[in-house]
């Protein structure tokens, strides 16, 4: 269905009022991709996105389909399909004659129009509400529309802005492999936006991070789960423990730091160093709640080949299931722990995790730019 | 407890579901108002219609309908029904029409805006009166246009602009644009931005949007507005006098029941004449209502 090799961002940027939303944006789309941009609200992935769509006018840079400029096309002349957050469903039409909408202004012909209509309504499995105005259906069931709205056109590109974010839970997780299901079975290109980084990771074949209007990092799922760029995407990335540091010292891509704000008597962790650190730099600490073992402070002793031991006391204690949430608070933060067995609220306990578990980050983010940036090319 | 039916809630309870509670009082200054300002006087009003005068009863016929009969009979008098929705029915039209294209524009951000928002808005406060003496020093014989227009060779002898249809309906249009205006605005930024930017995501030019996606969501709200400056526009009155012809092509229905109460002293048939106006105002609107109720009437997305 997409019928073009890739697409091209070349130094994309949108100002409001003085301000960047989003700057020197580069990023080559391959036809077929599922790419999703990830970041908190704010950080400019939906003003990418409308830049894209058309619907914000760019004030830097380019956009290329295949070499030809399209960043000065109309969005009605673009043929990009998209799903907006609210839906955006035409609510005095029909469920069949929104789908067809798109249709009739190409000026497709009756006949076609119909079938093809049919066929994009039991794509999303909506045959049975196909003469319902939208307000009559659910969340789940607007989407689909809105999904299927999109896709009838055969777009070369589907946009979509947080479209599952209005969703329930649960729903939310039907929709997520519907859509994975729909982009692999319709080849289509997608560009996805959204701040769930699970959705981002579940779906995606490449993930862009962005921060304060800017490329933090670009990468496949694997890549940025397992080596973050900056600490900023360690934070997206599941490293729920951000803990401030000070290196104490640094060789050969392991660091030793001391925990800022930690218990008297200074608590020192051994990481992996992520960029290069010296002596003396401020760094923050990304741990995975995984990767914090839980013992007991009679154990000891079995901190040999860990990072180290953070000594704290148990405030929190919730049940996931096959496993316990355990909240340690150690001097003035909170850590975030996984156990197997639940310890005892307010008993003393100690956190491990070994070293290459533990990835140490430069405290400013915009010395991390260039790297990211590496990572990307 | 086998009370399928009955319902076993207290006396409270059961009443509340039927929407009666002690909220109920806050109807009463209201209803109180509405029962000596209107219902009372509107029904005397009635009574009124039916006591006609002897010379009326003489002159027409009809026993206690002389003054109906009068109404309809009395070319004089009935004339005025035509001659006001002449003037009521253009002037309303064109008010919403021509609110619509505005407040489209008027609903992007640009600089000047709320500067030209008021001034569109600002005739309101003016009042019929102060725009009836505007329009007569602006657009008479001796006025500004006028003056202009002579001294630029441009016409020889000055236009006829005020006191007749075109002065009144200058004065419908200057009092009724901002109203129109002002609820179209409204209407427009209940429909949600993103329905428009889809539709143009989805290959609709700007005609087609606003034809296949907009014009429909606002079409209830334009019929609502129709309605409400038509009943302004058919009882005009002030200006009718002032910058009309009033006792020719802009003899209004209520420049009638005037002239039937103040010079005449009918109270009778200047109440006649006052309910069919109101008669006919409610034929317009029930009319245009009818047609609303055809129209898509369902959310329209926006912040409403």
């Amino acid at each position: 269905m997409s019928d073009f090799e890739s697409l091209e961002l070349r130094g994309v940027g949108r100002r409001f009022g003085g301000v960047d939303a989003l700057a020197g944006l580069d990023l080559t789309i391959r036809a077929g991709e599922f790419v999703a941009l990830l970041g908190p609200s704010g950080c400019g992935k939906s003003t990418a996105l409308n830049c894209l769509a058309g619907l914000l006018p760019l004030t830097h840079g380019e956009i290329r389909l295949d070499g030809r400029r399209i960043d000065t096309l109309p969005p009605e002349r673009r043929g990009f399909g998209m799903v907006f957050q609210s839906y955006a469903l035409f609510p005095h039409l029909s469920v069949e004659k929104n789908v067809a909408f798109g249709l009739q202004m190409q000026g497709v012909p009756r006949a076609e129009i119909g079938s093809r209509v049919r066929a994009a309504i039991d794509l999303v499995k909506l045959g049975e509400h196909a003469k319902k105005l939208p307000g009559q259906l659910s969340g789940g069931q607007q989407q689909r529309v809105a999904i299927a709205r999109a896709v009838v056109l055969e777009p070369s590109l589907v946009l979509m802005d947080e479209p599952l974010s209005n969703l329930d839970a649960k729903l939310r997780l039907d929709m997520r492999t519907e859509i994975r299901r729909l982009h692999q079975s319709l080849g289509l290109t997608t560009i996805y936006v959204t701040h769930d980084q699970e959705e981002a990771l579940s779906l995606a074949d490449r993930l862009v991070v962005m921060r304060e209007g800017r490329v933090q990092q670009v990468g496949t799922p694997d890549e940025l789960y397992e080596s973050p760029a900056s600490w900023y995407v360690a934070d997206f990335m599941g490293y729920r423990n951000i803990l401030p540091a000070t290196v104490v010292a640094a060789s050969g891509g392991e660091a030793v730091v001391e925990l800022a704000g930690a218990a008297d008597g200074g608590v020192r962790l051994t990481g992996r160093a992520v960029g290069a650190l010296s002596a003396g730099d401020r760094v923050r600490v990304a741990v995975r709640p995984e990767d914090l073992h839980v013992g007991s402070t009679g154990g000891g002793g079995s901190t040999s080949g860990g990072a180290g031991v953070i000594p704290g006391t148990v405030s929190v204690v919730e049940y996931h299931g096959r496993e316990f949430a355990v909240g340690v608070q150690a001097g003035d933060t909170m850590l975030h722990a996984r156990a197997a067995t639940a310890p005892d609220v307010g008993g003393a306990v100690t956190l491990t995790a070994p070293v290459d578990r533990v990835l140490v980050f430069p405290e400013s983010l915009d010395a991390v730019v260039p790297q990211a940036q590496e990572v990307a090319a | 407890m086998s009370s399928a039916g009955r319902a076993t809630a207290s006396l409270r309870h059961r009443l509340a579901e039927r929407g009666i509670d002690s909220t109920l009082f806050l109807l009463v200054p209201g209803l109180v108002v509405a029962v000596a300002l209107f219902v009372y006087p509107f029904s005397y009003g009635i009574g009124l219609t039916i006591q006609p005068t002897a010379a009326m009863r003489e002159q027409w016929g009809g026993g206690a309908l002389a003054n109906y009969v009068a109404f309809f009979r009395d070319p004089f008098v009935f004339d005025s029904v035509w001659l006001t929705m002449r003037l009521a029915l253009p002037a309303a039209l064109f008010n919403v029409l021509a609110s619509v294209p505005v407040a489209m524009v008027l609903r992007h951000r640009f600089r000047g805006k709320r500067l030209l928002t008021s001034l569109l808005v600002l005739p309101i406060t003016l009042g019929t009166v102060l725009t009836a003496q505007g329009l007569l020093i602006f657009a008479g014989r001796q006025g500004w246009i006028n003056r202009v227009l002579l001294e630029l060779g441009m016409i020889d002898e000055p236009l006829k602009l005020v006191n007749n249809y075109l002065g009144v309906m200058l004065s419908l249009i200057i009092t009724g644009f901002p109203f129109a205006f002002l609820l179209i605005s409204s209407y427009l930024s209940g429909i949600d931005p993103s329905l428009e930017q889809a539709a143009k995501t989805l290959g609709a030019g700007w005609w087609q949007r606003f034809r296949r996606i907009v014009l429909p969501l606002l079409a209830p709200g334009l019929a609502t507005t129709f309605v409400l400056t038509f009943v302004l526009a058919f009882s005009v009155f002030p200006s009718a006098r002032l910058v009309g012809d009033a006792m020719g092509e802009t003899r209004v229905m209520s420049l009638m029941a005037f002239r039937a109460f103040g010079e005449q002293n009918d109270y009778a048939m200047a109440s006649t004449i006052a309910l069919m106006m109101g008669a006919v105002e409610l034929v317009v609107v029930v009319a245009v209502l009818g047609l609303r109720s055809l129209l898509y009437r369902g959310t329209t997305g926006g912040k409403g």
